[in-house]
């Protein structure tokens, strides 16, 4: 009855059917982290299982700022991307000059549609010439493949081959010099290197979204565990411990980092056009570099400057008194509504009360005093209200030397 | 005699919402309705004993919650269940399933390309964008652009700022979203043929368009307005089968003091002056009412149950005008076991979502080709389902019902009407399709129920076996609906009233013509709506 | 002093006629401007050509129909040699066996062949045809309006639109409102009933488009043709003596003399951008041309993609760009015949006219179903011409040039051109001697142009002499992409003059006009 030519499917997506039976899938660090995760508090992280917390979510933050913490990152969206355009490509894809990217560097970067609203941020990995890496929150194939239109380059989503762990916390630097990592010492903030583990190669850089002294490295999956075994041996007399993302969510809100989905709506994601942001509008501004080259964006994000469309601001606050803000709407004068406070803690580094908010501009912007965050904070089934003054003050709110210094030092 | 506030021709579940809101405002209200049962395309019957069908529509979504809360739906007896998604079996052996997890479905995607599973989340906003300037206009009468009445500048207003409250390119993209055909939609997004076949299928159901016809976007659009429960975009299944919702309907306009006439098939509408004075049955009986509403479509109200003389010339013109195409048939099918398709494995939540044989637009278009040249489709669409995989009150345990809503059927057959060879030869094209899929598929059938446009016009009264009323293109939208001029409710007669899908905003079990039609006739009345909680927000 | 070291106001790529429009127009206004022309000659689609020893042709455009009174008024084309009276005028025939059905004058002014009560049915048509199509005929002589932050210019156009509407009246302006986007096919079925009449007005309707007349919005296509005028009068059509050549002739001494610098032979290898901003081009050739402002005049996707490159626009705008639908259906066939041919039941006068095979809208639809997927139309349809008996100096005495438009042909023919054009040329022949009974044997030279032969020769990607289909989501505000309707681009200082920008293709000139219109506008 359908006369229509039959060619047999692949045996890969034939076997690939079953996927239906495991919805939240582990990563190649998964029976270590299930070991570890004595609370079994998971979520759901692009598709994976991810924990939470593994133990106390109180002391794995201390973990990240005391010795060093173990944090995998292998469902965080990776793509490969390589060949002769490879940096013309990304140069154009992303809002940083990526000409002046030296192999051997990692940018934080982001990047923009059209009408230069943050599709997201990211970081971006020069493994070679014409080899990079681009990691970032969400997925984003269909805009880099027509983006490669008419360039010598390939873009390969890589997630799940390339594992990914964050090494993060003061004593990182001797953890990876102990387990054998030579001359890891040179690396220099924003640096990466190859280096030889287990006959296969993982590529450190020194990053991270913690604000602290930290690496984060990537490795082939199948050697995940001789990875983490590694790490965890070298660094137990360092009291190196694995976390879940609580903590590291706390450490990174410290360091005034932003996450997309959180702290802003990515545009691709965006149903109500209100909800996009130019990178100006989310603290991204220092990223746009009028000079180079164009780049996806550009005569958008300059027209809005031009013309002071710029509709609104991200801010660091801090906010009177010790209960969190989180999601509490900002006003001016205590009436007039002016933003929302997308997350919020106290900060045990700083002994402040920090947040970061979304303004409507002039507010955080031109007019930054009277205003106001209303707090609604759960207590015994009753909201206890509060309306508690805020400051608008730099981020990152921590600033730690051990972050930068070289030689990075021996905890 | 008694006279009736108001008579409602039809106890489809438009004319029953209608009578609801009528009846729920104090107006004494009688439905009469031709069949033995009320519930016209939203039925359930049991054709053989123990199975309980949905002989015409079969699936919920549309619906909208304000009438089930209004009309207290829940008490009496209707319940909406969610089901999985779906899949689309492809010819080599394997298939394409939607399901509802987010990471799963993107997975299902990669299988076949990884670039599409990634592209579906910008068709999706894209899609949910267009669906949210569409529905806050269902629960409205439209404007009529040629009046300069305060009330429909007002609503020309509201609709212009709703516009203008997007950037110029969105109100491009808008535009250009109405007019596109589903395949060119779809090419912007997706490189692979099964999964364009995934989603280009909404585009076509109902319609006598063809996926490559400009306009079927909008008509995706009619199909993702709906919701089970606040989870946009979804279907459910009735428990009891689609006859559970006007049986619920029924119930409730009785136990607000309506009055159902069944077994009564209405000849024609009694007109006094120019005035509906109420409606004369097949056998001669007259009944008497103040206002009359028509639930039947445009063209059986005005060009069979109203004498021309009544009516003026542009208007019949119009109305004649009117495209009501029948596209599609069903086949309702018991079955002794649930049938196996090997292409699944057996623990997949696919045999309880719709299921799908069509993997290409190219196959979805010829089969609209073979529509065009006046024949059944020899490769037809199938939106096939099992619900007894989720509701146990359709058939005995271990035992099921099918559903299969097949397209294209067109409503002659080379310019003559159907036979019964017909109808037996066009089943055996949707039974050889499942079949093929299917091995042993035909030892199963205990029954089958088999409708063409020729049995849905006869049973339903649906003219030319169209399941919308009317067909879903631009020149019967909005305030084209069902003819310029006449889009309001009202009609060219004084008292007389439509409330079917023929009526903005069109097919489906959606309840919003009869609701719709309600708030006009109370708004003549001067009656107050204080019963109609307002249309849900969109925010 | 060479051309290089000359700083041009403006230069014009293509030469096409909206080029030259475009130049013509921008050189009126005191711009220095320097078309640049890729063929040895200018004309683009609107050449003739010799196909045959002796024989010429509209090389793809061979009907004058459409093009634009502004045009002639602001290029002054009448002192320029363009004449065109009544008497010039040409009918459309419907071919059916032997009776067929003639349109004369202005689109059938009157009608003949047909019952009486077909013929009133098509008058009373006829006029809400151009009723309808008048009321949208102002558009195409403005920029699409900017819905979002629009102008008082676009706001009094957009009120003349509205007003213009209700002077129709409530019933007529509620039926223009309902038919507006309708297929053509519904609305001959509602208005007439003889099949060589609707079979006629399905064809207009659906040449040059990817539609068949049951595709909905199909109804566009005949607007659109209704909405142009020639000699004054909406629908009207003539062969222009010399053929379409002898048009481009007179733009371009009107282009001349206004001071346009005309370089025939050099294509345009890119369009240089310096900080966003084009300012200027380098030819094949090596040569750097700076200018204040770049126009190009040839296809929106050849300009960006390929002149442009990606480099210096967004994403998401190349993305729009290769979105634009751009696979032609019509293929054009030239014969060089032995002597005139003889169309079963049509007289002599009528054989200057336009002669149209297409029996039935059933007929229509059926020839355009193959080409959906990518098949031609086993019995296509066509609007054949017989230019040499209007201008006998396009062949050698006593022999005939038949010229036709042939659908459907579908660029992307699955099975190849190579292989599938003679097929294609039996199947056409084949038609023809139903028509014209031994005209196959009179054949001396058949040249067949597929649409990718027209992308090859002529320049136009898919082959599409609209450079992008014309159908409602490729019109006014989408034309040539979202956003960037209004001849601009992303880039400052590079427009879009071709038929790819509103309001489309068709010898009207109307994008070159608008397109320097708005230049001149923005001072540019």
């Amino acid at each position: 009855m359908n006369p229509h030519a039959t060619i047999k499917p692949s045996t890969a997506r034939l076997a690939a059917q079953s996927h239906f039976r495991t919805l939240r899938l582990g990563t190649p660090f998964q029976p270590r982290i299930d070991a570890l995760g004595l609370k079994q508090d998971w979520y759901n992280w692009a598709g994976y299982r991810a924990p939470h917390s593994l133990w106390d979510e109180e002391l794995e933050y201390f973990a990240i700022r005391s010795q060093a913490a173990l944090f995998d990152i292998s469902p965080m969206t990776k793509y490969r991307i390589e060949g002769p355009d490879a940096e013309a490509y990304l140069d154009r894809v992303t809002l940083r000059d990526v000409t002046k990217m030296k192999p051997g560097r990692v940018h934080y970067t982001a990047w923009c549609d059209d009408d230069g609203f943050v599709l997201d941020d990211g970081t971006l990995f020069r493994l070679s010439p014409t080899r990079f890496r681009l990691c970032s929150q969400e997925r984003h194939l269909p805009w880099l493949l027509d983006s490669a239109f008419r360039y010598d380059v390939t873009v390969e989503e890589e997630t799940e081959a390339v594992a990914g762990l964050a090494l993060q916390g003061p004593t990182s630097f001797a953890i990876l010099r102990d387990a054998g990592f030579a001359r890891i010492e040179r690396l220099k903030i924003f640096d990466l290197a190859e280096f030889a583990h287990d006959g296969a190669s993982v590529t450190i850089s020194r990053t991270g979204f913690t604000g602290d002294l930290g690496y984060e490295l990537f490795v082939p999956a199948d050697k995940a565990l001789s990875l983490w075994d590694r790490l965890m041996a070298a660094g137990e007399l360092r009291g190196v411990r694995a976390i879940g993302y609580t903590a590291l969510n706390r450490a990174r809100l410290e360091a005034g980092l932003i996450v997309a989905n959180a702290d802003f709506t990515a545009a691709e994601h965006a149903i109500r056009a209100d909800r996009l942001r130019m990178p100006d509008e989310i603290g991204l501004g220092f990223m746009i570099d009028p000079d180079k080259a164009h780049f996806n964006g550009r005569r958008a994000i300059l027209e809005a400057r031009a013309r002071k469309k710029l509709r609104y601001v991200l801010v660091g606050l801090e906010i009177e008194g010790n209960i969190p803000a989180e999601h509490a709407i900002v006003y001016y004068r205590k009436s007039q509504e002016v933003g929302l406070v997308s997350a919020a803690m106290w900060s045990p580094m700083a002994k402040r009360n920090i947040a970061l908010a979304s303004l409507q501009r002039p507010y955080g912007d031109a007019i930054v005093d009277d205003l106001w965050v209303e707090i609604y904070a759960m207590r015994e089934l009753q909201y206890q209200k509060l309306m508690k003054k805020a400051k608008v003050v730099p981020r990152p709110f921590i600033k730690l030397d051990r972050r930068t210094a070289n030689p990075p030092a021996d905890f | 005699m008694k006279t009736w506030d108001a008579i409602v021709i039809g106890g489809g579940h438009n004319g029953l919402v209608n009578a609801c809101y009528l009846q729920r405002a104090g107006l004494d209200v009688v439905v009469v309705e031709k069949n033995d049962w009320v519930g016209g395309a939203a039925t359930s019957r049991e054709l053989t004993p123990g199975f309980l069908y949905s002989n015409c529509s079969y699936v919920c979504s549309l619906f909208r919650s304000e009438i089930m809360r209004d009309l207290e739906l829940p008490r009496f007896g209707l319940q909406v269940i969610s089901y999985e998604g779906g899949a689309v079996f492809t010819r080599d052996g394997d298939y394409l399933a939607n399901y509802r997890d987010h990471d799963a479905h993107r997975r299902e995607f990669a299988r076949f390309s990884k670039r599409d599973a990634e592209a579906y989340d910008r068709y999706s906003r894209d899609v949910t964008r267009q669906c949210r300037l569409i529905q806050p206009l269902l629960m409205r009468t439209a404007p009529d652009p040629t009046s300069f009445k305060p009330r429909d500048l007002g609503e020309l207003l509201y609709l212009g700022k709703k516009f203008a409250g997007l950037s110029s390119e969105e109100m491009a993209l808008t535009l250009r979203f109405w007019t596109m055909s589903i395949s060119d939609f779809l090419d912007e997004y997706f490189e692979t043929d099964v999964i364009k076949a995934n989603f280009a299928l909404s585009g076509i159901i109902g319609t006598a368009l063809g996926p490559m016809s400009p306009g079927t976007a909008y008509v995706l659009l009619h199909h993702y307005m709906g919701e089970v429960d606040g989870s946009v975009g979804a279907w459910g299944y009735a428990r009891g089968g689609m006859g559970a919702v006007t049986r619920a309907l029924a119930a409730s306009f009785k136990a607000s003091g309506g009055t159902v006439r069944t077994g009564a098939e209405v000849d024609h509408v009694l007109i006094r002056n120019g005035k509906a004075k109420g409606v004369v049955l097949a056998g001669g009986e007259e009944i008497y009412g103040k206002l009359v509403i028509s639930n039947a479509d445009v063209k059986r109200t005005f060009l069979k149950l109203v004498e021309e003389k009544e009516l003026p010339d542009i208007f019949l013109r119009r109305v004649r005008n009117f495209k009501i195409r029948g596209s599609s048939g069903k086949v309702n099918i018991a079955l002794d076991s649930l049938p196996e398709f090997p292409a699944l494995p057996k623990d997949s939540p696919v045999y309880r979502a719709d299921m799908h044989f069509t993997d290409s637009i190219e196959r979805m278009e010829r089969a609209y080709d073979d529509w065009k040249a006046g024949r059944w489709s020899t490769d037809p669409f199938l939106d096939m389902m099992i619900p007894t995989t989720l509701d146990p009150t359709m058939a005995p345990p271990g035992k099921h019902f099918m559903s299969c809503f097949v397209q294209y059927a067109p409503p002659k057959i080379d310019g003559r009407d159907w036979t019964d060879a017909d109808r037996d030869g066009f089943a055996e094209s949707v039974i050889s399709q499942i079949a093929e899929y299917s091995p042993g598929f035909r030892d199963r059938i205990v029954h089958m129920e088999v409708r063409t446009p020729r049995e849905i016009e006869a049973e339903v009264g649906l003219t030319e076996g169209n399941i919308f009323q009317g067909e879903l293109t631009f020149d019967q939208l909005l305030f084209n609906r069902p003819v310029p001029g006449y889009a309001q409710y009202r009609s060219p007669v004084g008292g007389l009233y439509m409330c079917g899908s023929s009526t903005h905003p069109g097919g489906g079990v959606m309840g919003a013509p009869g609701r719709n039609a309600a708030a006009e006739i109370l708004r003549d009345l001067a009656k107050p709506t204080l019963h109609m909680s307002p249309a849900h927000d969109v925010i | 002093m060479t051309s290089s070291d000359l700083n041009w106001d403006a230069i014009v790529i293509g030469g096409g006629h909206n080029g030259l429009v475009a130049a013509a127009t921008l050189a009126k206004s005191g711009r220095k401007v320097l078309l640049l022309e890729a063929g040895n000659e200018v004309g683009g689609a609107a050449r003739s050509e010799e196909f045959a020893p002796g024989f010429s042709v509209s090389a793809v455009a061979h009907l004058l129909n459409r093009l634009h009174p502004d045009v002639v008024k602001t290029l002054e084309l009448e002192r320029h040699g363009l004449t065109v009276e009544r008497g010039d005028f040409v009918p459309s025939v419907a071919l059916f066996k032997d009776y067929p059905l003639v349109l004369h004058g202005a689109y059938g002014e009157v009608l003949t062949g047909a019952s009486p009560s077909e013929q009133s049915a098509w008058k009373e048509l006829r006029a809400q045809l151009l009723r309808y199509a008048g009321v949208l005929k102002p558009f195409l002589s403005r920029r699409a309006p900017d819905l979002g932050n629009m102008s008082l210019t676009e706001m009094t156009g957009l009120g003349q639109t509205a007003l213009a509407l209700k002077r129709l009246g409530k019933e007529d302006m509620r039926d223009f409102l309902r038919v507006l986007l309708m297929n053509v096919y519904d609305l001959l079925d509602e208005q007439l009933s003889d099949d060589r009449l609707k079979g006629l007005l399905a064809f207009d309707a659906t040449l040059g488009s990817h539609l068949g007349p049951r595709s909905p919005t199909s109804l566009l296509g005949l607007y659109y043709r209704l909405a142009g005028e020639i000699g004054g009068l909406a629908g009207a059509q003539v062969q222009p003596k010399g053929g379409m050549g002898a048009i481009v002739a007179a733009i371009r001494a009107a282009a001349e003399k206004a001071g346009v610098s005309i370089r025939q032979a050099s294509p345009v290898a890119k369009v240089i951008v310096e900080k966003g901003r084009a300012v200027g081009v380098v030819t094949q050739s090596g040569e750097t041309l700076r200018a204040k402002t770049v126009v190009s005049a040839i296809n929106p996707a050849t300009t960006i993609l390929d002149l442009v490159g990606p480099r210096e626009v967004d994403t998401g705008f190349v993305r729009k760009v290769r979105n634009i639908r751009m696979k032609g259906d019509a293929a054009k066939l030239h014969l060089a015949l032995d002597r005139p041919p003889q169309f079963a039941g049509v007289d002599a006068a009528a054989h200057k006219g336009r002669l149209v095979i297409a029996p039935s809208p059933d007929h229509v639809e059926r020839a355009f179903n193959p080409s959906k997927y990518g098949a031609f139309s086993p019995e296509p349809v066509m609007e054949i011409t017989l230019p040499s008996l209007v201008d006998p100096s396009l062949a050698p005495p006593g022999a005939c040039v038949l010229s036709a438009v042939v659908q459907y042909a579908p660029y992307a023919l699955k099975e190849g051109w190579t292989a599938g054009k003679p097929r294609f040329l039996k199947a056409i022949m084949a038609q023809l001697e139903t028509y014209a009974p031994g005209i196959g044997a009179t054949v001396r030279h058949a040249e067949l142009l597929t649409p990718a032969d027209i992308e090859a020769r002529y320049r136009m990607p898919g082959g599409h002499w609209h450079h992008g289909e014309l159908q409602a989501d490729q019109m006014l505000m989408s034309r040539p992409v979202s956003g960037w309707s209004g001849y601009d681009t992303p880039l400052e200082g590079l427009f879009l003059a071709g038929a790819g920008s509103h309001p489309g293709g068709g010898i009207s000139g109307a994008p070159g006009l608008n397109a320097a219109r708005r230049i001149i506008a923005m001072r540019a």
